[in-house]
């Protein structure tokens, strides 16, 4: 028997979100995915004064808007040819680490976990103690992370003024120096976010976690002390309900490279990660189109950013969602933490996704994984500081100039694309993470990732909003905002 | 006090913003202020189908609606369908659900710039035609018509800022729910009057500099950012330099102007965000309740009295020249 689903809102992914969805047999076996929000930022930017962007961006997104910042920052810094003096490279990473770990611990603590405490899950036996720790709301664990949260991001405090929606992300660096006092204090925080995560959420010192170097010693580690740490918790439920076999992504991955340094290469590697060659592939950001022939966008040709077209056409034949369809050289891609630890060559995650790919277990291990080898980075970056050296230079952008601005988002890749001309902004395109991992079909019907990974998903009887469709799109840690813009 | 809290046509940067209110157990504070969070999108469990029982609930009068938060504007287009934004799995425009639901609530708040007069997303051409709940831009009206008055007896309380600030949304709720707010609680843009009737400029750490008008000329520059950055601190309405932001900033402490983000209409300011614009040298936006020519006559004189440790500091990004120090008593 076949019927029609129509799933929404979800909540707890960044904005609104409708997955239609066609099942038979207890399984999914197509899915739409529609973005049902069109803000028009990118026509909200033509005409303006090209630093107006700085203002504008991070107003794309309440949950990646440092990464809107970075990337806008970037693409005009690369339209002036300004360079950014290291103490601007290393506080700038900082905010951007600052949001991304946050954000990863939002998505384990308030977005995804709280699923794993819905009724159907009652007579599992770790069910007690996961509702215990991450009920909504009222979760002893959630609740502290929210708290780990706000004093970590004392932190943009510092350092940006405020959280979300900063402007001390500048095109030649940061506006805001730090005094070598700052930097004490400062470091300070990032010790007291360490013992959040080193007694909630792992039950071990992050390099114990960062050094996990098989599925293998993953096992062994776990099984020393399976409830012992959120983690640990995590890994005893995914095995016990197969998340492994949940949400398969399209097997290949893309990671414009995170936190660059002031020698222009990335603490995590940039790179196409291919599950069938199992090695990572150089990124060619010129092979990249944006496709609208199922979006409600006008024109059907796939385009590159940088001559890129948006402009709503709400009766368009064949639209269902606003989003466009991004492709690197015609296919599809999944992006994000997992990306980012293939790309970058962390040895469990390489296992891990050798062995069963990426899908909700692995999307989800990886971004624990992240968290555990960031935080000790920002540790050095402040370290390295040099206060009284600069934090800025200055700049002047020509009347005529183009720019590509690249950078990771907690949810992956972000890229803007801007053309100035006459001293305004002439076309700015934006394709930020979830564009990639929500994208409708393209010209040619191949859907896109998370409609892909959608296809199979168990459906149990008289489910209106199937569980384990909600864990896989869940564990995409989706910014509907960011997607459309 | 049940609290339902929408968001439509902005960035959840607000909610975002809330989850930082200064607090050792979010949910506890909100609990124990007598706030029941009947759905937000970032914390509550339920999704789909129970959403939107719930919101047909509270619109039909099944679960009381003490007070409905709105975050993000509302989007009219095109065309006035509302069809910017169809609230997923329900096939209608999420403008028809504010509408419904604002009138079965006691309270409606709307949460940051975008809820109260359009905000970012009604930038430039607007092409969504968005508004605010009860503005649009600095005109009243916006999606619920000037005249409109929730059961309470308040018009929409309007918590403008991009993003608020969570205090003021806390302060909020919880002075809501404990009915100790009154319509004379609210200032002429129906802001509350407890962060409203302050300016960004109290309690700025550059305000030597102004005095002086010792300027910046650059970003990461020390000194005042009102003659060349932008800086509208001494005209908008917030007390984000007494009451700090995620621990101990501000923007201005951040290295960066004010844009006067609580105020109807700051995303077009007809001037370059980053410059001031100016007659004749003289910057057009003047503090609030300032005469011009006070203003022309105290900076011309401030300046030949700029104290050289106070001109060179304003343009280098640290303390280049300490205050003296005095080897007697100070008197």
């Amino acid at each position: 028997m076949s019927q029609r689903l129509i799933v929404g809102p979800f909540n707890r992914v960044e904005g609104d979100l409708e997955v239609q969805l066609d099942i038979a047999d207890g399984r999914v076996t197509q899915a739409r995915v529609n973005a049902t929000m069109y803000r028009g930022f990118e026509q909200m930017l033509a005409g303006r004064a090209p630093l107006d962007a700085l203002v504008i961006v991070p107003r794309i997104c309440g949950i990646c808007s440092v990464s809107q910042s970075v990337a806008a920052a970037r693409a005009i810094a690369d339209a002036s040819g300004v360079t950014v003096p290291p103490n601007g490279v290393h506080t700038i990473n900082l905010m951007l680490a600052c949001e991304n770990l946050a954000d990863h611990l939002s998505h384990f603590y308030l977005f995804f976990m709280p699923d794993f405490t819905r009724p159907v899950y009652a007579p599992r036996p770790w069910f007690a103690e996961a509702n215990r720790r991450f009920a909504a709301l009222a979760g002893e664990h959630a609740r502290a992370a929210v708290a780990a949260r706000q004093r970590w991001f004392e932190i943009m405090g510092t350092l940006g003024g405020k959280w979300p929606h900063t402007l001390s992300i500048q095109p030649g660096g940061s506006a805001r120096a730090v005094e070598a006092a700052e930097r004490i204090r400062l470091l300070a925080k990032v010790r007291e976010f360490r013992a959040f995560l080193e007694t909630t959420t792992f039950g071990a010192q992050l390099e114990e976690i960062a050094a996990l170097d098989s599925e293998a010693a993953l096992q062994r580690w776990h099984a020393a002390d399976p409830m012992r740490g959120d983690l640990r918790l995590f890994l005893t439920l995914a095995a016990d309900l197969g998340l492994q076999t949940l949400g398969r992504g399209p097997g290949r991955t893309l990671s414009f490279g995170a936190y660059r340094q002031p020698d222009g290469s990335h603490a995590l590697a940039d790179g196409v990660w291919s599950e069938s060659l199992g090695r990572v592939q150089p990124v060619d950001t010129g092979a990249i189109r944006e496709d609208a022939t199922h979006a409600w966008l006008a024109g059907d040709a796939a385009l590159h950013p940088s001559e890129g077209l948006t402009a709503p056409m709400l009766d368009k034949p064949g639209g269902y969602t606003w989003n466009k369809a991004p492709r690197l050289s015609g296919e599809v891609v999944e992006t994000g933490a997992i990306a980012r630890q293939l790309a970058s060559g962390q040895p469990l995650i390489r296992d891990a996704v050798a062995r069963c790919g990426a899908n909700v277990y692995t999307r989800v291990l990886a971004r624990l994984v992240e968290l555990a080898r960031v935080l000790p980075m920002t540790e050095q970056w402040l370290t390295a500081l040099s206060p009284r050296e600069p934090f800025f230079h200055a700049d002047r952008l020509p009347a005529d100039a183009d720019g590509v601005g690249l950078t990771e988002a907690a949810r992956g890749a972000l890229g803007h694309w801007v053309s100035v001309r006459h001293g305004r902004i002439e076309r700015y395109q934006i394709v930020a993470p979830t564009s990639w991992n929500f994208s409708p079909r393209d010209a040619a019907g191949t859907p896109g990732a998370l409609e892909a990974a959608l296809e199979g998903a168990p459906v149990q009887p008289g489910e209106d909003t199937p569980v384990a469709v909600q864990h896989i799109v869940r564990s995409f840690d989706p910014c509907m905002v960011c997607t459309v813009h | 006090m049940n609290v339902l809290w929408l968001q439509s046509g902005g960035c959840g940067g607000c909610s975002m913003s809330l989850l930082c209110a200064d607090t050792a157990d979010f949910p506890a504070m909100l609990k124990s202020g007598g706030i029941e969070l009947l759905w937000h999108p970032s914390l509550s469990l339920a999704s789909g189908r129970e959403l939107i029982t719930l919101l047909e609930d509270c619109r039909d009068g099944r679960t009381r609606l003490d007070v409905l938060c709105v975050e993000g504007s509302l989007l009219r287009g095109p065309n006035g369908t509302g069809h910017f934004h169809m609230l997923a799995g329900t096939g209608l425009p999420m403008i028809d659900w504010v509408r419904a639901l604002a009138a079965a609530a006691t309270h409606v708040v709307a949460v940051g710039s975008c809820a109260a007069w359009g905000g970012i997303t009604a930038t430039g051409p607007n092409v969504t035609d968005a508004c605010g709940l009860q503005y649009d831009g600095d005109r009243p009206g916006g999606l619920l018509g000037a005249d409109f008055m929730a059961h309470g007896g308040l018009p929409v309380i309007n918590v403008a800022g991009c993003p608020t600030h969570p205090g003021w949304v806390v302060d909020t709720l919880m002075a809501l729910a404990a009915k100790l707010f009154a319509a004379d609680d609210l200032d002429p843009l129906n802001r509350p009057r407890f962060y409203a009737d302050q300016l960004v400029h109290h309690g700025c750490t550059r305000n030597e500099y102004y005095e002086f008008k010792a300027s910046a000329e650059k970003p990461s520059d020390l000194g005042c950012m009102m003659e060349n950055m932008g800086c509208k601190g001494t005209q908008a309405h917030a007390d984000c330099n007494t009451r700090l932001w995620n621990g101990e900033g501000s923007c201005t402490r951040g290295g960066y102007a004010c844009i006067s983000c609580t105020e109807p209409g700051f995303q077009d300011p007809g001037h370059a965000f980053h410059q001031t614009p100016k007659l004749a040298g003289i910057p057009i936006g003047l503090p609030t309740d300032m005469p011009k020519a006070w203003f022309v006559a105290l900076a011309s004189l401030s300046k030949s009295a700029t104290p050289r440790r106070v001109k060179s500091n304003a343009t280098a990004d640290h303390v280049v020249v300490a205050p003296a120090v005095r080897k007697t008593r100070l008197k």
